[in-house]
C-alpha cells in the first residue's frame, strides 16, 4: 500500500503550542511518527546563568505557564540541596498547597482539551468553567492567576492569611459536586468508552523501557510517584493515595487524572487544616560551591532540576529535565499501529507540554545535511556499485 | 465608511499564533473563549486558518525559528488585517530579553496595532484591549464607539 505523509503543524488548529509532527500513514493506519520541535526554544538554561539565585526562580516560572509552580519548586529544592538548608514547616505546607492547586487546574485544563479533541465541546466548556474557580482560589492565596511568584530559596515569599482560609476551604468544597458530575459524565459515557478504551496502549514493560513518568507511567501500572517514593514538601505528613491503573490506554489516563484531582482536594484541605505556625522563610547568607538536585512530581510527571555553583551569586550550570521530555518517545509505542483519527487523542493523552521540553532542543541545520536511514543505505549501495565497477565486475 | 469596514468590525475572527511563549498567555486567550468571560458575545471567534482570520493574536518571545513563519502568516492574511501583541514577551521579550534565541521584539518583525501588557494579561485585559482595537478602528472610519 502506498505511504502518505501527513504533516501536523507547526501551527495547527489542533495544537495550542507550535510543534511539528510528521505522521507516515498507510491507508488509515499510522506506520511511523517523527517529531520536530524548537519553535518554543528560549534558551532558559543559558539565561539562568546570568541571573542571581533569587532571580532564577522567576525565570524558571516562565518555563511553562501551566507548570509555573513545578519548576520553581524543583529549582528551590535543588538550591536548598546545594546549601543543605531546609525550608521551615509552614513554608513546606504553603508550597504543597500551591503545588496541588496547580495540579488541579492543570488536570482540568487537560480534561477540557481532551474533550475538545474527541468532539465533546461541552466537557471543554465545563472543565474550563470549573478551572476558573481554582484560579480564583489561587488568586486569593498568591495574588496571581497563573504565575504565582510564591517560591523563594529557603521558603516562600508570601504567607497565607488566617482570614483567607475559610473562604478558600468553602470554594474548594464547592468544586467537589461539579467535579463528581464531570467524572460521571466522562467515565460513564459509552461513546467516550468506545473512543478511548483500548486506544494507544502503553504496556508496563514499554513504560519502564521508555522511562515514562507521571500519569503516563501510572496508567500503565508503574507505581512511581515522587510524592510517595521520595517525599518532599509536606506530602509525608498528609494522608493521600497514589492512583495507579493497569491498562495503559487513553481511558486509564483520563481516570488517573480525574481521581488525582480528588486526591489534590484532599491534600489541600488537610494542609489548610493543619497549617503549622512559624516563619515562612529562612535566612541564607551565601551559596557555597557545589551542586544540588531537586525533583518533584509535576502534574505531568517528574520534573528534575540540577544546579551547580562556584561560590558566586549566579549558578554556573542549571539543567532542567521536564516530564514531557521523557513521555514524548512513548508515541513510538502508542501512535504507531493505530488509525489516524485516533492520533489526535493519543498524542494529547500524555498531556504534552512542549515549552517545558524545549530547554535542550537546539539544532543548527545551516550547511548541514540530514541523513536518514534510507539515505545511508543508498550511499552504501552506491559505494558497493562503485567498487564493483572499479574492480571490473558488472 | 464603506460596507467592508462596517461588516469587518461586527465579527472579528481571531487566529492565535504562539511564537515561543510559555503557554500562559495562550491559556488566558482560551479562557476568554470559555463560559466565564465568553468573548464570543463580541462576535469574536477563534479560527483554525489564517485565511479566515481578521485579527492575528501573537503571544511569546519571538524566537529565531518563528520569525520567517510569522512573516509568512502575516502575508497570507486577507486585508483588512489587525495584529494584537499579547503579553510582555510579545511586547518587549520580557524576561527573555537577554536570550540568544529571541533576537527581535514582535513589532520589529510585523506591524502591531494593539499591545496588551501583563505576564500573563488577565482575560479582562485582553477583552479590554480588543474593545479598544475595535474603537480605534471605528474612530478611523467614522463609526460610533462600542
Amino acid at each position: 500500500m502506498p505511504r502518505t505523509i501527513v504533516p501536523i503543524g507547526p501551527y495547527h488548529p489542533l495544537q495550542e503550542e507550535p510543534e511539528f509532527f510528521i505522521l507516515t500513514v498507510e491507508g488509515e493506519t499510522v506506520v511511523d511518527i517523527d517529531l520536530q520541535i524548537g519553535y518554543n526554544h528560549r534558551g532558559i538554561e543559558k539565561l539562568s546563568e546570568r541571573k542571581t539565585y533569587d532571580q532564577v526562580t522567576f525565570v524558571v516560572e516562565r518555563v511553562c505557564g501551566i507548570c509555573s509552580t513545578s519548576h520553581p519548586f524543583a529549582y528551590t529544592q535543588a538550591v536548598e540541596d546545594l546549601i543543605s538548608v531546609e525550608a521551615p514547616p509552614r513554608a513546606k505546607f504553603i508550597r504543597t498547597i500551591i503545588a496541588e492547586g496547580e495540579r488541579l487546574h492543570s488536570h482540568l485544563l487537560w480534561l477540557g482539551l481532551a474533550g475538545h479533541f474527541l468532539g465533546y465541546n461541552t466537557i471543554f466548556m465545563w472543565a474550563w468553567k470549573l478551572r476558573e474557580e481554582i484560579l480564583d482560589v489561587m488568586e486569593i492565596l498568591s495574588g496571581n492567576r497563573n504565575n504565582y511568584a510564591m517560591f523563594k530559596v529557603g521558603g516562600v515569599w508570601r504567607d497565607i492569611q488566617a482570614q483567607d482560609i475559610p473562604q478558600v476551604l468553602k470554594k474548594i468544597e464547592s468544586i467537589i459536586p461539579t467535579l463528581e458530575k464531570l467524572k460521571k459524565a466522562v467515565i460513564d459515557d459509552p461513546v467516550l468508552h468506545a473512543r478511548t478504551k483500548g486506544i494507544g496502549i502503553l504496556s508496563k514493560e514499554a513504560a519502564i523501557d521508555y522511562g515514562a513518568v507521571g500519569p503516563t507511567a501510572r496508567a500503565s501500572g508503574v507505581d512511581r510517584d515522587i510524592r510517595k517514593n521520595c517525599p518532599y514538601g509536606a506530602y509525608d505528613q498528609i494522608d493521600w493515595d497514589m492512583i495507579v491503573t493497569q491498562n495503559g490506554d487513553v481511558f486509564d489516563k483520563v481516570v488517573i487524572r480525574i481521581n488525582e484531582m480528588f486526591e489534590s482536594i484532599k491534600i489541600i484541605q488537610q494542609c489548610l487544616a493543619r497549617l503549622p505556625q512559624g516563619p515562612i522563610d529562612c535566612v541564607i547568607k551565601d551559596i557555597p560551591p557545589g551542586e544540588g538536585i531537586g525533583h518533584i512530581e509535576a502534574p505531568r510527571g517528574e520534573c528534575f532540576h540540577y544546579v551547580r555553583s562556584d561560590g558566586t551569586n549566579r549558578p554556573v550550570r542549571h539543567k532542567i529535565r521536564a516530564p514531557t521530555f521523557m513521555n514524548l518517545p512513548t508515541f513510538k509505542e502508542t501512535v504507531i499501529g493505530g488509525t489516524i483519527s485516533d492520533a489526535a487523542i493519543v498524542l494529547a493523552a500524555i498531556d504534552p507540554c512542549y515549552c517545558c521540553t524545549e530547554r535542550m532542543a537546539v539544532r543548527n541545520r545551516k550547511g548541514q545535511t540530514l541523513w536518514t536511514g534510507e539515505d545511508l543505505i543508498r550511499l552504501s549501495q552506491e559505494k558497493t556499485a562503485q567498487i564493483k565497477t572499479q574492480m571490473g565486475q558488472s | 465608511m464603506g460596507i467592508l469596514d462596517d461588516a469587518f468590525l461586527k465579527s472579528l475572527w481571531v487566529f492565535h499564533l504562539a511564537t515561543g511563549s510559555c503557554n500562559n498567555c495562550d491559556i488566558e486567550i482560551l479562557d476568554c473563549l470559555t463560559p466565564r468571560h465568553d468573548i464570543e458575545r463580541f462576535g469574536m471567534l477563534l479560527t483554525g486558518s489564517i485565511k479566515h482570520a481578521d485579527v492575528l493574536l501573537v503571544t511569546g518571545a519571538v524566537n529565531r525559528q518563528c520569525i520567517p513563519r510569522i512573516k509568512r502568516l502575516y502575508e497570507q492574511m486577507p486585508q483588512p488585517r489587525l495584529v494584537v501583541a499579547i503579553g510582555e514577551c510579545a511586547l518587549s521579550r520580557g524576561v527573555f530579553i537577554h536570550s540568544y534565541n529571541c533576537p527581535l521584539p514582535l513589532d520589529h518583525v510585523i506591524p502591531v496595532d494593539v499591545y496588551i501588557p501583563g505576564c500573563p494579561p488577565r482575560p479582562e485585559a485582553i477583552i479590554a484591549g480588543l474593545v479598544k482595537l475595535i474603537d480605534q478602528r471605528k474612530a478611523q472610519t467614522g463609526q460610533a464607539k462600542v
